[in-house]
């Protein structure tokens, strides 16, 4: 994997024709390659595009979506836009930490969910909605625990043990 | 535009139906139409973008004269009796359908979003035969530059992305610099919680945006563009690379397009999720592959921008109104909205309201014709305001517009008089359940995440914003705090150095100005505040 995942950088920078304003691409290609941004990978990127190991730390470190740890093996995003906020996307996030045993946002532990928030996903005409796992799963029924309860276990989201 | 002689479903494939089960919506009717057969099989079935109405999803739009509509919150088992009615042969489903003259469809008046729901956005075909790409085509072969613009400029339009700088205006300044390259660049970026119009032109329309964008391109003598979009789009990323490879293999976009000398390179660029990227002068730092933080204008991107060169930057409703201005002429546009606030503009209208989705009204209709009307209220909302207490407009720069001033028109000028803005087009609407203050932690939480730290009164200012909130929302603060608090807004508002910084107190001020008497009972000793009746609220007009 590890040679693979080097080689397949190496020919991302070159599909860029290895220009520096290609970074945030060639970054992205990197993460989907890992999962993350290991370290040994952005040195590579740096060397490659021929750009100052700083400028890449720092564009990686910016910019949200770059994770520079491995991330949990499954994660489900709680939108606290303003939106999902009036529909009680809170109190959505307040019951799946309780759910999953996992604090909101709290750096990837060693358990297999991690809760994040994100800001608004533009699909606010169906608040409140998460994302598990990339999917989409709006409507959240919170004023029916019932109902709310069958919702999280079709999403997978299982009471801790 | 006629109506289709045949019959037709078009179903809504856009993110949002398909999260509530258009797929499977989808491929039942396909099937429900093999079984059927007989005079099923007369009925087209279309997958289409935004049918609008995005909290009823999924839904499923009927072309058939005399008896048409919008069928709402389908499920596959339902995709027999729905083809049934299609061909005439049912009249079920009555309770799910809602027709032209509903309300939230009656009102609207579609110009930006006049293919959105109606052409199939994976289909250059689909979209040339709704003449997409015609006025792209026809500036090329009759008209200069200067008239496009000229135009644009009787047109009245505003940019769409928040600002509301006349369109027409920037675009001259860039044409007008000296000799040399200059770039087009569509902010697809998206931001602000409670938007989702750019979202669903570039999911449901998309060749819509890249005709406006060559026009712009012509217009201002750009060969090369970008569209920034927001990673957290995925299917809009998707369609609009769809799209911009149709539109390269049909020779509308590259070398000698359509037969003329122009030539117009556009590539898609994808952000990493920094709400700052939004602002013009980080959006292309990031488009440079640098961290995205904000730098003082002047010089404005129209004089210096990508590289240096002048630069044209416009969101993405602006550009999806190119094609309509240019086609019925300038004037036209100009004729709808206000004096001030010429056209239509596209909402997102969301939160404690019984229709959530897209609207789309000339500029000056008023909050209450919007949020009551169209949007219906809040659900089991009572009185004359429909439950409402609060509108929230313009995102975390914006601010909160309360229910006695509903008959606001909205427009530029009004709402910012209001102390809130039209930002990009969300707008949430809030119940009585809603506390104000909560709200302006609410949005001060947004932007201490956000602030890129380049400059110490919004990356510290903010964060002493949130701890005063906090007391207020946690209801611990004293009479102090709320001094401090006016103070620090007036500081952040007056030394930050991007958008971000300086409308960051925006929702702070709104709502105390508006609900001053919520943030009051929220000190330890209210007793000892001003009276009650300073408050705004209760000095209401006539
Ligand atoms: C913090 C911040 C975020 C912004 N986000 C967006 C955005 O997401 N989309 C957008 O079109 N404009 C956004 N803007 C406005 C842009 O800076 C710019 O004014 C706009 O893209 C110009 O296009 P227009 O004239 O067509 O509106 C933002 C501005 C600020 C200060
Ligand atoms: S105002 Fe805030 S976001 Fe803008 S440059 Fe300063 S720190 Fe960055
Ligand atoms: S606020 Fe949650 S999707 Fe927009």
């Amino acid at each position: 994997m590890a040679a693979e995942a080097v080689e397949r950088t190496s020919r991302l920078v070159r599909q860029h024709r290895g220009r520096a304003d290609a970074l945030i691409e060639v970054l992205h290609q990197v993460q989907e390659l890992y999962g993350f941004l290991p370290r040994p990978a952005l040195h590579q990127v740096a060397r490659e595009l021929q750009l100052p190991l700083a400028r890449v730390y720092g564009v990686a470190s910016f910019y949200h979506l770059f994770r520079l740890e491995p991330p949990a093996a499954h994660r489900c995003a709680v939108c606290l836009g303003t939106a999902c906020f009036v529909k009680g996307g809170a109190e959505l996030a307040a019951q799946l930490e309780q759910r999953l045993g996992v604090r909101l946002d709290a750096p990837a532990g060693d358990g297999s969910w991690a809760l994040e928030h994100v800001s608004c996903l533009g699909a606010c005409g169906q608040a409140p909605v998460l994302v598990v796992d990339g999917q989409l799963a709006p409507k959240l029924p919170l004023d029916d625990p019932r109902a709310l309860a069958l919702r999280f276990t079709a999403l997978g989201l299982d009471p801790r043990p | 535009m006629t109506a289709p002689q045949s019959l037709q479903l078009r179903c809504c494939d856009a993110s949002g139906c398909r999260s509530a089960g258009a797929g499977a919506l989808h491929a039942a009717l396909l099937q429900a139409r093999d079984q059927l057969g007989g005079a099923a099989e007369g009925v087209a079935i279309k997958p289409v973008g935004c049918l609008r109405l995005c909290g009823r999803g999924p839904l499923v739009a009927l072309d058939r004269p005399g008896s048409g509509g919008i069928y709402a919150g389908l499920t596959p088992e339902q995709a027999p009796e729905l083809l049934a009615v299609a061909a005439g042969l049912s009249h079920g489903l009555a309770d799910q359908r809602l027709g032209p003259d509903h309300p939230f469809f009656a009102l609207q008046q579609p110009v930006v979003l006049e293919g959105c729901g109606r052409v199939d956005p994976t289909s250059i075909d689909d979209a040339l035969a709704m003449g997409t790409y015609g006025q792209l085509q026809r500036v090329l072969a009759e008209c200069t530059p200067e008239q496009v613009r000229e135009q644009v400029k009787r047109s009245g339009l505003r940019g769409r992305g928040g600002a509301g700088y006349p369109t027409g205006l920037k675009w001259d300044t860039v044409a007008l610099q000296p000799a040399g390259l200059r770039y087009v660049v569509c902010n697809a970026d998206e931001g602000d919680p409670g938007a989702f119009m750019d979202r669903s032109v570039l999911e449901s329309d998309p060749h819509r945006l890249i005709e406006g964008l060559a026009i712009a391109a012509y217009a201002v003598g750009a060969q090369q563009g970008y569209v920034y979009v927001r990673a957290e789009y995925p299917l809009a990323i998707e369609r609009l690379q769809l799209a911009l490879k149709q539109a390269r293999a049909r020779g509308l976009l590259g070398a000698g397009i359509a037969g003329s000398s122009f030539n117009l390179r556009l590539e898609v660029r994808v952000g990493a999720g920094a709400y700052v990227c939004g602002e013009e002068t980080a959006l292309l730092a990031s488009i440079q592959g640098q961290r995205g933080t904000p730098r003082p204008r002047p010089p404005f991107p129209a004089q210096s921008g990508l590289w240096g060169h002048p630069t044209l930057i416009n969101n993405v409703e602006t550009l999806a109104a190119i094609p309509a201005i240019i086609r019925e002429g300038g004037d036209w546009y100009g004729a709808m909205g206000t004096a001030g606030s010429k056209g239509t503009k596209v909402f997102a209208l969301s939160g404690a309201v019984a229709n959530t989705g897209l609207v789309e009204v000339p500029m000056g209709t008023s909050l209450r014709t919007v949020v009551l009307t169209i949007g219906g209220g809040v659900p089991g909302g009572e009185g004359p305001d429909g439950g409402v207490k609060a509108v929230q407009t313009g995102g975390p720069s914006g601010g909160c517009i309360p229910a006695a001033l509903l008959d606001t028109p909205v427009d530029y000028e009004s709402l910012r008089q209001l102390g809130s803005m039209m930002g990009s087009g969300g707008m949430v609407v809030m119940g009585e359940s809603t506390a104000m203050p909560a709200v302006a932690r609410h949005f001060m939480r947004f932007s201490v995440a956000e602030s890129c730290g380049k400059c110490v009164p919004c990356r510290a200012g903010t964060v002493q914003l949130l701890e005063l909130l906090d007391r207020f929302a946690e209801h611990r603060a004293s009479l102090a705090d709320l001094e401090r608090l006016e103070q620090l807004c007036g500081m952040v508002q007056a030394t930050s150095l991007c958008g971000l910084g300086q409308a960051a107190p925006n929702p702070v001020l709104s709502t105390l100005r508006h609900f001053r008497q919520e943030y009051q009972a929220a000190c330890r000793a209210p007793q000892l505040c001003e009276p009650l009746t300073s408050c705004s609220l209760e000095a209401k007009g006539p």
